[in-house]
């Protein structure tokens, strides 16, 4: 992990439909830098503002107030220059490509050459162990693969910052816990910095360096909780350091929700 | 095509043909066994010796029929699929004109046949067209505006996320999205572009096509022409169908794999 801020978020303040009746304060206050190379989750209720923060920092939306920088520039010069990668809950991919070329759509946006892209969409689905995949359509494989897929996609053009909106959310329980060791896996070989939204306990103390704790109307932060359970496995999930994480994550959440 | 996919289609086209020889035979015998009067009910026999009698009118009235309801097929899909652009390009457009063209796909247009001709003249093909044209438009210009716009919200933020403007995200995203469903309406429209045009036909017009030659001979108590009238523009419209199930195929590969795929498997 280097000291270097991959995110630096600044007072940062997010209303929806400003000076209207429904007007919504989805974001207040925010304070947040992320370094290099961390693990961040973060989690809170619904309507805590979690994925709008996911959306400032990638510049799909843009702030009331303050400033959002990503690798010292602003999100918006982030997002040109294709500085991050982007993961959904819906895996996303387009049914009319097949699984490679929905890898290399990116890179072909890109005006890379095809030999190129060929190569590189290869690597990818080496690198989430799909390997013979690269020739089906999305529809032909489960929704596990497809969120593998994606995950590709998004690292395809060596993204030094991944985005990612509850990814696993619509996985059963198994393959979410798989995903997860495979995600760490392509996190530790790639450096990659990857800000990781979700709403489950275990899944943020799991991944995790840091947890950003949230807290609903308006989307504050209630507090930071520092995870290190060192180099995880699936005998991790027994540890009682994990325990520990979880149990302080969990009380984290009972606070903001006698709060309200 | 291998073995495999040979022997799903065959599985899949045997069971309609048996029944309906089947349905044939039943009609034939049903008219002998109840001495059915042939001008109510003609066997099939004798409505495929008509056609074979009156085979050169029936040849000529369906080329000629047959080009109403293509120009008018391309009419209505060209002018229904640049609506479904216009309507995805400006918002307020689309809000405005689809509840209204879902009201008036409702409506039988067919029954502006005759306003039509009052308008476009009952001597030319010009009136007949339009009147199929109009059947065709509002499928095809519902159904594309639909895949144009019905996009997941997280498929465009991914585009926005590469930085892609409006017009990558047409070309890459709403374009291919929109496919299944014009293809879709293809499939709707090319056999109700035959009936459009017959039925148009009803109300007059040049005596060399179906629709007169259908209403001509039914007039006349020779209903044995008149079913072989309608049994080759059954035959068009069937044709025009299994066109567009081609097209569908071509256009839409990644449909056709994953169904595929689920036949094999069952």
């Amino acid at each position: 992990m280097s000291e270097k801020n991959a995110v630096s978020i600044n007072d940062v303040d997010k209303i929806f439909n400003e000076t209207r009746d429904d007007e919504v304060t989805a974001l207040s206050n925010i304070d947040l830098t992320i370094k290099e190379g961390e693990f961040v989750s973060l989690i809170g209720p619904s309507g805590c503002g979690k994925s709008t923060l996911l959306r400032l920092i990638g510049d799909l939306l843009e702030p009331t107030q303050g400033s959002v920088e990503v690798f010292g520039k602003s999100a918006h010069q982030a997002r040109i220059d294709q500085d991050y990668g982007m993961v959904f809950q819906h895996a996303g991919l387009f049914d009319w490509r097949r699984v490679s070329a929905n890898i290399e759509l990116p890179l072909e946006l890109h005006g890379w050459s095809k030999s190129d892209r060929a190569t590189r969409s290869q690597e990818m689905l080496d690198l989430v162990k799909l390997p013979d995949f690269g020739g089906y359509y999305p529809r032909q494989l489960s929704g596990g693969m497809q969120q593998r897929v994606s995950i590709a996609r998004a690292l395809s053009f060596k993204p030094k910052l991944l985005l990612m909106d509850e990814p696993f959310g619509a996985l059963d329980e198994m393959t979410r816990e798989h995903m997860q060791i495979e995600l760490l896996r392509i996190w530790e070989e790639t450096g990659t910095t990857v800000v990781f939204v979700t709403h489950s306990i275990p899944e943020a103390a799991f991944l995790s360096n840091r947890v950003v704790v949230l807290s609903p109307r308006p989307g504050q932060v209630h507090s930071v909780i520092d995870v290190d359970l060192g180099q995880r496995t699936e005998s991790t999930r027994q540890d009682p350091k994990f325990f520990a994480a979880a149990t302080e994550i969990r009380e984290a959440l009972r606070a903001v929700e006698e709060q309200e | 095509m291998n073995l495999a996919t040979f022997k799903s289609r065959a599985s899949v086209l045997w069971p309609p043909v048996v029944i309906g020889i089947g349905i044939l035979a039943l009609w034939e015998s049903a008219v002998v066994l109840f001495k059915i009067q042939e001008f109510l009910l003609p066997k099939p026999s004798s409505i495929w010796v008509e056609l074979l009698e009156n085979w050169e009118v029936l040849r000529h009235a369906s080329w000629e029929t047959g080009k109403i309801s293509l120009g008018g097929l391309a009419i209505g899909i060209v002018t229904g699929v640049a609506f479904a652009f216009f309507a995805t390009l400006f918002r307020f457009f689309n809000e405005g004109l689809t509840p209204l063209a879902v009201a008036i796909n409702a409506t039988p247009i067919v029954a502006l046949a005759p306003i039509f001709n009052a308008w476009f003249g009952v001597t030319g093909s010009v009136s007949n067209q339009l009147v199929v044209a109009t059947v065709v438009f509002f499928p095809v210009f519902i159904n594309t505006a639909k895949g144009l716009t019905e996009v997941h919200v997280n498929e465009i933020e991914l585009m926005r996320s590469y930085a892609a403007g409006d017009w990558t995200i047409l070309r890459e995203v709403r374009i291919p999205n929109a496919l299944p469903f014009f293809a879709n309406a293809l499939r709707v429209v090319a056999p109700l572009s035959v009936i459009a045009a017959i039925v148009a036909e009803y109300f007059g017009g040049p005596q060399d096509r179906v629709g007169y030659v259908i209403t001509w001979n039914a007039g006349l108590a020779r209903y044995d022409v008149a079913w072989a009238a309608i049994a080759v523009a059954s035959a068009f419209g069937l044709s025009l169908f299994v066109g567009a199930l081609l097209i569908e195929r071509v256009s839409t590969p990644w449909k056709s794999a994953v169904q595929l795929e689920e036949t094999t498997k069952k």
